[in-house]
């Protein structure tokens, strides 16, 4: 079948490739013409007006959590990527998180099975550790070989300093990057950042310094050991400046912030709404402002979701007893075109990198480029659409977001990839 | 006047007035105590239930007396596990009750926030009896009206809060109160027990107890939770009460006449002596019996608020 994506903007930063008022030609959803097209001479073709809309590299999210295997009840592999592909993703990495764990080939081939057919391509991080105990490391060459593409006890950190430098030695011949959530957990178990609003909520505690001890601990045997860390969602501003100073020094260290962590401070917290509950928990307007200029000055290499559905009735449980997390596939890239793009923090080409390139190199997957013969690979974005999240619209099937009603600038329209197509909320095979 | 609020969720935030009215209110029902029939029929037809989803004994009889007192219709519906470890959810335990048709709910939860949740999923007026480590308000307005009983006033006292800060709902309470009152608050305790940024709340502290003594006009003196995991949070038992426990000695070398109020249930010989426990500062028994009369203030001024 014949498309003929007319009069788009076509923008890809790497390719520097900025060009207005332009057509794409994509047949069995491979790009096979980039320029002029004038739709009569082609016959058959199915055109799609996008006038003033963006075409960039499809975006790719490092940080989901899918709950398939074990609780489908909150997510399936299926429904995850219907949201990944709604919220304008055409790849996404899973967590190892799941029931039982990603530490066996067999559960990377179940979900690699899942999501065969899906225009979402799903990546798979496995555990670092054997079931995530952070007892023995998980068979990282078995993972390797069965396809993941970084290892993780994500939830949690890895346990301690010295199974820690054993997966990073052990990784390091596969070049391929541990992924950590970085919390000492015998600083935290509490339910909100520590500071003011703690005190006066009453409810537990957990330091910012619970955090930057892990994350210092990583930078340190990372650059010990030559291995790759990725920081999963920092939220501190120590954490920035501490991945800023690693940067400047050589280490390999990459990091990643989520939406929320750049959008919402802990005042949040003062009506106990569980839906703004997660971990790292929201902090303060000075970590915020930090990791608004690590973003800017490419400290902060990717912007992930880390979509972590719940039931509702898990959620709505008491503030303290609740689980953290909130789902964030759909509304990412809202949220980070109002809040950075339109803002002037970063430009539209390092939004890009973080919601595509960065990602994707990270964890050592091919950047889609916009090149006659290749597939088409794209994210189709509006940077102007006004519009109001309606967590009811969403299709994941779980609905734990504190962004509900929440008036964005900037949406994804649709994406393409796989040879197929999801636009106006429909799958279309190309 | 009324009310500024159909709910007590917490002192935080309650404008001087509602505080006057409710201690005012207060004096009215504490005369009633002392008649030989202590009962009113204001409250009759109404119908209170006192959800304690964790054990209480004091600030739950005190509530049936005061409910009891004005007449109105009270139900207790006492769990000790936590919704999570309970098969029926605690939404679900609330819509029950609810459907029951009930006026009045006073809540107690380890969580902090959860009379604010009931709020929101309950049309009854909520009364919050303890809250998690958040706030306890019938204690913060029974304990100024007991520090007004016996002082005549509460403006322009200086009042020190003494004891695991960090982990007291009666803390807080007794802060905000305290403070909108025109009070000058302190905390005084180990520094492993004293909260997070709680300068900001405009509260000096203090790190020893004999300053503390000699600075203030009241002590209210927490109960060390020697139960709880609070217990961690200082080296020993001895060491503490050497450090802060108020004695007779102590306060004698200070030479100070101090009011000391304490929430109950006392610990002897950990933060107050026997002497001082029973002795002419404190008045802990009478805390008790204005508890009474400060819960059915605020049950009386909540309850004919619709």
């Amino acid at each position: 079948m014949k498309i003929i994506l007319k009069n788009v903007s076509l923008f890809h930063p790497v390719q520097k490739i900025d060009e207005k008022e332009i057509d794409i030609l994509l047949t069995d959803g491979v790009i096979s013409k980039i320029g002029k097209i004038n739709p009569e001479e082609i016959s058959g073709a199915k055109v799609f007006d996008l006038s003033n809309k963006h075409i960039v590299p499809g975006f790719f999210d490092m940080h989901v959590h899918l709950r398939e295997p074990g609780r489908e009840d909150e997510e399936t592999v299926q429904s995850g990527c219907n949201a990944a592909a709604n919220g304008g993703f055409t790849g996404i990495a899973c967590m190892p998180n799941t029931e039982p764990a990603i530490d066996s080939a067999e559960v990377v081939s179940f979900i690699k099975k899942q999501s065969k057919d899906h225009l979402v391509d799903v990546e798979v991080i496995g555990a670092a550790t054997l079931g995530r105990k952070g007892e023995y490391i998980s068979p990282m060459a078995e993972l390797y070989e069965a396809g993941v593409v970084g290892f993780s006890d994500d939830g949690v950190a890895i346990k301690t300093s010295g199974i820690l430098k054993r997966a990073f030695e052990y990784s390091k011949m596969y070049n391929i990057p541990i992924i950590e959530h970085c919390e000492d957990e015998t600083l935290s178990g509490g339910a909100m950042n520590e500071g003011l609003n703690s005190t006066m909520l009453g409810l537990p505690p957990i330091p910012s310094v619970a955090e930057e001890l892990i994350v210092i601990r990583d930078i340190l045997l990372a650059e010990y050991t030559g291995g790759k860390i990725h920081i999963a969602h920092l939220s501190t501003k120590k954490s920035v400046e501490m991945v800023r100073e690693a940067k400047r020094k050589g280490i390999s260290v990459t990091s990643e912030v989520t939406p929320h962590h750049f959008t919402l401070i802990d005042d949040s917290l003062k009506i106990y709404d569980t839906n703004f509950k997660m971990n790292p928990p929201l902090r303060t307007k000075a970590d915020v402002d930090e990791i608004l200029l690590g973003l800017k000055d490419g400290t902060i290499d990717c912007i992930a979701s880390d979509h972590a559905p719940h039931s509702a009735e898990e959620k709505e449980a008491e503030f303290e007893h609740a689980p953290n997390g909130i789902t964030g596939l759909e509304t990412q890239v809202g949220l980070a075109l109002t809040e950075l793009y339109h803002k002037k923090i970063i430009t539209l080409g390092q939004l890009i990198e973080k919601l595509s390139i960065n990602p994707r190199k990270i964890l050592n997957l091919p950047v889609p480029n916009f090149e006659v013969g290749q597939i088409a690979n794209f994210t189709i974005l509006d940077l102007t659409e006004i519009f109001t999240f309606d967590i009811n619209r969403s299709k994941s099937k779980s609905k734990n977001s504190p962004f509900d009603k929440r008036l964005l600038t900037g949406k994804a329209l649709g994406v393409i990839n796989k040879s197929k197509m999801f636009y106006q909320d429909e799958f279309l095979n190309l | 006047m009324p009310l500024s609020n159909r709910h007590l969720l917490g002192l935080q935030g309650v404008p001087k007035e509602d505080i006057q009215l409710i201690l005012d209110t207060a004096s009215t029902f504490r005369e009633v105590l002392e008649r030989p029939i202590k009962r009113v029929p204001t409250l009759q037809g109404k119908t209170v239930v006192n959800l304690f989803y964790e054990s209480s004994t004091r600030t739950r009889i005190s509530f049936e007396l005061a409910e009891k007192r004005l007449s109105a219709d009270s139900i207790n519906f006492a769990v000790s596990a936590s919704s999570v470890s309970k098969g029926e959810s605690f939404k679900d335990t609330i819509k029950n009750i609810e459907a029951m048709k009930v006026d009045m709910v006073v809540v107690r939860h380890s969580a902090a926030g959860t009379p604010l949740y009931l709020t929101k999923i309950s049309d009854a007026n909520i009364i919050n009896a303890g809250d998690g480590i958040h706030e306890h308000p019938t204690q913060g307005l029974l304990d100024m009206y007991s520090i007004r009983e016996k002082l005549r006033k509460i403006e322009g006292l200086k009042v020190c809060i003494v004891g695991d800060v960090a982990h007291s709902r009666v803390a807080l309470s007794n802060i905000y109160g305290l403070k909108t009152m025109g009070a000058e608050v302190s905390v005084c305790g180990p520094s492993t027990m004293i909260p997070k940024n709680i300068e900001d709340l405009g509260v000096k502290v203090i790190y020893n107890i004999d300053e503390a003594i000699q600075e203030n006009d009241v002590l209210n003196v927490l109960r060390i939770q020697l139960e709880r995991k609070a217990r961690e949070y200082f080296p020993s038992i001895r060491e503490y009460a050497k450090y802060f426990g108020i004695t007779e000695e102590r306060l004698e070398k200070n030479g100070k006449d101090i009011l000391i109020l304490h929430p109950g249930p006392i610990n002897r010989g950990v933060e107050l002596s026997s002497g001082v426990a029973d002795g002419l500062n404190q008045i802990i028994l009478k805390q008790v019996t204005n508890g009474v009369a400060v819960r059915m203030a605020v049950l009386y001024l909540l309850g004919t608020l619709n």
